[in-house]
């Protein structure tokens, strides 16, 4: 087995494969990521042939590690670096069961943290690695920490998986060549790209913010924007959460809390430009 | 770590830890996950002097454990509401057992679904209040049904329409094609009131089923945890006087005597169980395989030993029905999948 051991917010991660160009693809996707703490990862993302031929006949990438579900489909070999990314967010998906979870991105500024829910294709990926560039600092592509007993937002800086137009799009902003993955095709998400966060991201990712804003995006339409209630947001939030009921009533009074202090709403952008100009507005209105 | 034999250790002798390298480490975790021992870990290590990312990763490993408990708990005392009013004390089997008792088995025990033993005169009163109740079948093809009726020592596995829980409601701890058949009626009769309409099996008895759960109905998978309760089960009983003939009567009565000696050799030799000689008796040549198959368990928490492993699920079915019955449910199941 390869391996790679490397620290992310608050998870320490161990990614291992018995192939090496995957693990290879994380040493250059994740260079500049801190060690565990006291070298020791607590938290082993793997990924692996389905059976034993599979390793070397019509190779296949299954995702696994310390916590998995029992019917993912494997991979096929060349998208391997896509699986090592889904099994290290599934054994937080699955396993995180010190802060409350939201599936969302988040970007920071002025120690405030805007948050962004959303489904796969509202663009949230997309607008909080553009807002990363333009000023703010990302926090987290995927899923955004809840502290339970402080309510602070923690970053989880992972790379950022940048899918079909988005490539583009980021490609044309970042001079660095070296901050992107390899370009994935004919994934089961499409055309897929990851991208580092910048340093300042990197090095900040222990420093937490204050939940002060959030925003549900929907990407591919035309401008407009509605506030979104406080039960809504409850709900929404709850919705997203992968380890909500099993943090028990901790999780509810943190969930319960968010929903009632932060303000929240809804909006719809038609590109790029125009989504960080509506975002830059609530933020202006919410004095971030 | 080529096998889960470190967790054994940690588990039994919380100390041999301390020496650990932080790969070392990387690796218990992983292990303890993937055999669902971490919660257990975690409470055998809670008072050493450990690297904080450690604690950090055991506390929720603990808090894990206890909100799995509080649910479990509270499935119980739903079935009790169901079943209490039509006369039927429960007796709480595994899991729900040593959570209710408060058995040192229980502590960071994971508890799976409710297992709950019913006299099998009152079987079918049980199944009309659970349905009435909410609960409904996880298969309803017309094959399982027959199969489970006719040949196991269950119900069809029942889930609640709206919580989400299963019950196996059962009439006694083996199917009655195995080649061994426990006294059912023995096991209700000797049984604990433990709260009212609520009871749990002989201190005998327990340990009995956790030797039929381990050792003589399943291939073995989850095995080391099995075996943990066994440990710790006999820990706390072997203490009250006359418990090892009281053991050795009840192995006889439920034709479980050979089973017993094996689990308590399994028990010494992977836990270092304080165990009573006789009752073991002597290593056989084969207890090696089945130490094998319970720490068979790589240090990337992968799956190991697939020979050994193969030929304990086929034991697992030819221990459970005869080779023509057998090869009849195989066919079956073939056809529909």
């Amino acid at each position: 087995m390869h391996e790679i051991k490397l620290r992310v917010g608050t998870i320490s991660y161990r990614v291992a494969s018995p192939w090496l160009a995957p693990v290879a693809a994380l040493r250059r996707l994740y260079a500049g990521y801190p060690a565990p703490e006291d070298g020791i990862a607590t938290v082993t993302a793997r990924i692996g042939p389905p059976a034993r031929w599979r390793r070397w006949i019509r190779p296949q990438v299954g995702i696994e590690g310390d916590h998995s579900l029992p019917d993912t489909v494997p991979m096929a070999l060349r998208h391997a670096l896509l699986a090592a990314e889904m099994a290290m967010n599934m054994q937080v998906a699955l396993g995180e069961r010190r802060h409350l979870l939201l599936h969302a991105s988040a970007v920071e500024r002025g120690g405030k943290a805007l948050i962004m829910p959303g489904e796969s294709g509202s663009g949230k990926s997309t607008l909080a690695a553009l807002l990363g560039e333009a000023g703010w600092r990302l926090m987290a592509d995927e899923f955004v920490m809840i502290d339970l007993a402080s309510g602070m937002a923690l970053p989880f800086p992972r790379a950022i998986s940048l899918k079909n137009s988005a490539i583009a799009e980021m490609v044309g902003r970042i001079a660095d060549p070296g901050r992107f993955g390899p370009q994935l095709s004919a994934t089961p998400k499409g055309e897929l790209r990851h991208l580092r966060p910048n340093a300042d991201a990197i090095s900040r990712m222990d420093e937490p913010a204050v939940p002060a804003l959030i925003l549900f995006p929907s990407f591919g339409f035309e401008a407009a924007s509605e506030g979104v209630s406080r039960s809504e947001l409850f709900m929404r939030l709850t919705e997203g959460s992968t380890n909500y009921v099993a943090l028990g009533l901790p999780g509810f009074e943190a969930l319960l809390r968010l929903a009632q202090s932060v303000p929240s709403a809804r909006f719809a952008y038609p590109d790029s430009d125009s989504g960080i100009a509506i975002v830059e507005q609530f933020c202006a209105e919410a004095g971030i | 770590m080529r096998d889960a034999r470190a967790l054994a250790a940690a588990l039994a002798d919380p100390v041999s830890v301390l020496a650990f390298s932080s790969d070392d480490w990387t690796s218990l975790l992983a292990i303890a996950r993937a055999e669902r021992l971490d919660g257990s870990l975690a409470f055998r290590l809670a008072d050493l002097p450990l690297p904080p990312v450690v604690l950090r990763a055991l506390e929720d490993a603990r808090a894990q454990a206890e909100f799995g408990q509080t649910q479990a708990l509270w499935e119980v005392e739903m079935a009790r509401r169901v079943l209490a009013p039509i006369g039927i004390a429960p007796i709480l089997l595994k899991g729900s057992a040593f959570a209710f008792a408060r058995l040192p088995a229980g502590i960071g025990r994971l508890v799976g679904d409710l297992d709950i033993l019913v006299p099998r005169d009152r079987i079918d009163d049980a199944e009309a209040a659970l349905l009435a109740a909410g609960f409904e079948w996880v298969k309803n093809d017309d094959y399982t049904q027959l199969y489970y009726r006719r040949w196991m020592h269950e119900l069809p596995p029942l889930v609640h329409r709206e919580r989400g829980s299963m019950i196996d409601v059962h009439h006694t701890i083996l199917p009655p094609t195995a080649r061994r058949t426990p006294d059912a009626a023995a096991l209700i009769g000797d049984s604990i009131e433990i709260a009212p309409s609520l009871r749990i099996l002989s201190p005998p008895d327990m340990i009995i089923h956790a030797v039929a759960h381990l050792l003589a109905d399943g291939d073995l998978a989850g095995g080391l945890r099995n075996l943990w309760d066994i440990d710790r089960l006999l820990r706390l009983f072997a203490a009250s006087a006359d418990f090892w003939k009281a053991l050795e009567r009840r192995a006889a009565l439920h034709e479980m005597r050979e089973p017993l000696g094996l689990a308590l050799r399994l028990a010494d030799r992977i836990f270092a169980t304080p165990v009573e000689p006789r009752l073991a008796g002597y290593d056989r040549m084969r207890d090696g395989l089945f130490v094998r198959r319970l720490l068979a368990r790589d240090g990337w928490g992968r799956p190991t030993r697939p020979i050994n492993r193969l030929g304990f699920y086929v034991r697992s079915h030819w221990m459970r029905m005869p080779p023509l019955m057998l090869a009849r449910h195989l066919w079956i199941k073939a056809r529909a999948t």
